[in-house]
């Protein structure tokens, strides 16, 4: 007896995918962006909100970063200075893909991992040297909500490197398709970090 | 471009094993696109049936406004959950389900790109709806008294969105790297570029409510100052649930019509990249949306004031209005011909297509300030129109793509029929209240408000209107269950071969 499923037209011919991968981390990269600006719009929003307060000069600012708060420049400019070392090491494993370099890719992809993992130390230093409690307002909040939630997707990232990496170390050096798109999520983690570091760390 | 069926290899493993588990096991770990849209269409269906229970049951405590039936705890819940289960139940779900079964099989593609991230996709989602719905029972839902269920709440409504962008992320990958070879993005079929350009949307402005809900959670959890608690939750994630941000949850749903006309039709699309600008002009409300404000329409002060209040106004509320004509407006040029055989689901898609825009006119006069149609249920009825209108789309592509999908097709009196009363029910549900708004009836309220006028008819008539529309899904999904299992299967395509008119 003729089924339902025996009456569907046949199919075509498979078509080769052009640049799925890289289309989908582009998608993610974009969503991620949204996410992490549209948490940035949000903060704008509450500090444009508070009141002003003579500063350390005299100019009046913002009373948005509480006065007993205060940011470790250094650990927040080396976390900015460790995110663009990623994405670098990022692109190098892409350059020696490209040379079917499969040591040099392994390297590089490790090595982006491991810079992930640091960065995540470094954020996590912030927090013990700000020693901010979440639970004491607004600023608090919001501080630990929005770096927690870059802190999640750089987590995302360093996953992502050394799944690419344990791919290249079992022999998949041609598939480039995973690196090129590791490199791309690793440029979107720098240029959304480096937005969030200007404005929460620098600008305050 | 005709739309082909292509077998999905990666579904093949579904087929195996005999028996009720392996046959859930099969559904709920599927890699076939086919599959995993019909889960996000039928557990939408589901969550449609408590939307228009919900309608009803609010309907009716605003007939008499003097008495409460239910408590204002479980009242207020009550609207919560309309406009949670309007957008993130019904209305992104269905057109994401459609884009996942069908847009695969238009481009030239065996299955959905990224498979199993759309199947994740649809679990967060259904996980994440289920949760919200549980905590909206339980008292926890925007202004909920059970601060444990307000955390569940945003869970839940976190994890609905984390899925649908994952499943949207399939949908585009889909369109733009697995077309046949040859098809150029000009060349794909309307819905699967409204399906583009819908999942797109939703892969850009989910996000910034997920970013919005991160905020709001943490605070509701930990401190309650920044964000104002569950009373806070409305204001600060409303707009994700409300237009202009809806307009972008149904532009699938524009692509459907734009799709169907020429079939009815029996010719090609004249000006095909009219309708693809159609489509893209809807899109610009997310611009709008991602300001997480709305731009009402003030026309007082200089006139560069009013300049300033206009241009936001036009661009995010009139633009994408212009975009629905666009694509009505070619639809009915395709129609202008000798060849045109009506086929059934072109009934309930136009009638969709027409309370779509009525919602977006709605809008539109809503958000003229001096109108003074904030806060009143003129609101709640462009929601209305605009989610019941997309479910007639909804029904009219399911009845259109049902052979391709299921193998079996919907009888054509049952699918004009519930489109027909789908649309009845609508109208009486929202136009109502679209009166009621103009005479203040206060939204999200269903106590002391008075005016001139017939209070209770108005209120009557839109219960009506509920009920109606209730029947009517029930009367789909029952009609939808018996067909597609055990109707006459489909021999070709019914639509070409003149056997379905």
């Amino acid at each position: 007896m003729t089924s339902a499923n025996d009456l569907v037209l046949p199919a075509g011919p498979v078509a080769a995918a052009r640049h799925p991968l890289f289309i989908a981390t582009g998608s993610i990269a974009a969503a991620g962006t949204m996410l992490m600006f549209g948490m940035l719009a949000v903060w704008f929003k509450f500090r444009d909100a508070s009141e002003l307060r003579p500063g350390s000069g005299g100019k009046l600012i913002h009373d948005w970063l509480p006065a007993d708060l205060k940011i470790p420049e250094v650990a927040t400019n080396t976390l900015a200075v460790t995110m663009v070392i990623a994405a670098i090491m990022g692109q190098w494993a892409v350059y020696s893909a490209a040379r079917k370099d499969s040591q040099h890719t392994q390297l590089a992809l490790f090595i982006t991992g491991l810079v992930g993992i640091a960065a995540i130390n470094a954020q996590v230093a912030i927090y013990k040297q700000m020693g901010a409690v979440l639970a004491d307002g607004a600023y608090q909040t919001m501080f630990y909500a929005i770096t927690g939630t870059m802190l999640v997707l750089i987590c995302s990232g360093v996953a992502f490197s050394f799944v690419a990496a344990f791919r290249v170390l079992g022999g998949r050096v041609a598939d480039r398709a995973v690196v090129t798109a590791h490199a791309l999520y690793w440029y979107f983690l720098t240029a959304t970090f480096v937005a969030l570091w200007f404005v929460v760390y620098v600008q305050k | 471009m005709t739309t082909v069926n292509l077998p999905s290899t990666l579904g093949a493993e579904a087929t195996a094993g005999s028996g009720f588990l392996s046959s859930v096991g099969a559904w709920l770990t599927t890699t076939d696109h086919k599959r995993i849209g019909r889960l996000f269409i039928g557990t939408a269906a589901l969550w449609l049936l408590a939307l228009v229970g919900v309608g009803l049951v609010l309907g009716f405590e605003r007939i008499d406004s003097k008495t409460l039936t239910f408590n204002e705890g479980m009242l207020t819940q009550l609207f919560a959950a309309s406009k949670t289960l309007a957008s993130f139940g019904v209305m992104v779900p269905l057109m994401l389900g459609l884009s996942l079964a069908v847009a695969p099989t238009q481009v030239g593609s065996r299955s959905v790109m990224f498979a199993r991230n759309a199947m994740l996709g649809f679990s967060l989602w259904a996980i994440g709806s289920a949760l919200v719905v549980g905590a909206l029972i339980a008292n926890g839902g925007p202004g909920g008294g059970n601060a444990q269920m307000v955390d569940l709440y945003l869970l839940g409504l976190a994890l609905v969105i984390i899925g649908l962008i994952a499943s949207a992320v399939s949908v585009v990958a889909t369109v733009l790297s697995a077309r046949s070879a040859g098809t150029d993005l000009a060349d794909v079929p309307s819905f699967s570029w409204a399906a583009l350009i819908g999942s797109s949307s939703l892969v850009l402005t989910l996000p910034v409510t997920l970013g919005t809900l991160i905020y709001a959670a943490v605070d509701h959890h930990y401190t309650r100052i920044a964000f104002d608690g569950n009373m806070g939750l409305g204001k600060w994630l409303g707009w994700s649930m409300s237009q202009p941000q809806t307009f972008l949850y149904i532009i699938p749903a524009i692509g459907i019509l734009a799709e169907l006309a020429p079939a009815v039709a029996r010719r090609a699309q004249p000006l095909r990249g009219g309708v693809f600008v159609g489509v893209g002009l809807v899109s610009v409300a997310l611009l709008g949306s991602v300001t997480q404000n709305v731009h009402g329409l003030a026309w007082t002060g200089t006139l560069s004031d009013k300049a300033k209040s206009f241009v936001p106004y036009a661009l995010f509320n009139l633009l994408p209005i212009l975009g629905v004509v666009v694509v009505l407006g070619l639809a009915l040029l395709a129609l202008k011909s000798d060849s045109i055989k009506m086929i059934a689901p072109f009934v309930p898609a136009f009638l969709g297509g027409g309370m779509i825009l009525t919602a977006m006119l709605g809008n539109a006069v809503q958000l003229v300030s001096s109108a003074n149609l904030a806060g009143t249920v003129f609101e709640e009825a462009v929601l209305v129109y605009i989610s019941y209108g997309t479910v007639l789309v909804a029904w009219g592509a399911i009845a259109y793509w049902g052979p391709s999908l299921w193998g079996r097709m919907l009888p054509t009196k049952a699918v004009v029929g519930v489109g027909a009363l789908g649309f009845i029910g609508t109208v009486f549900a929202a136009l109502p209240m679209f009166i009621a708004g103009f005479a203040d009836q206060k939204a999200d309220s269903v106590k002391d408000f008075d005016y001139s006028g017939p209070v209770k008819l108005w209120n009557l008539v839109s219960t009506l209107g509920h009920g109606i529309f209730t029947a009517c899904v029930i009367a789909g999904i029952v009609v939808a269950i018996k067909s597609f299992t055990t109707g006459e299967p489909v021999v070709g395509n019914p639509w070409v071969d003149g056997g379905a008119q």
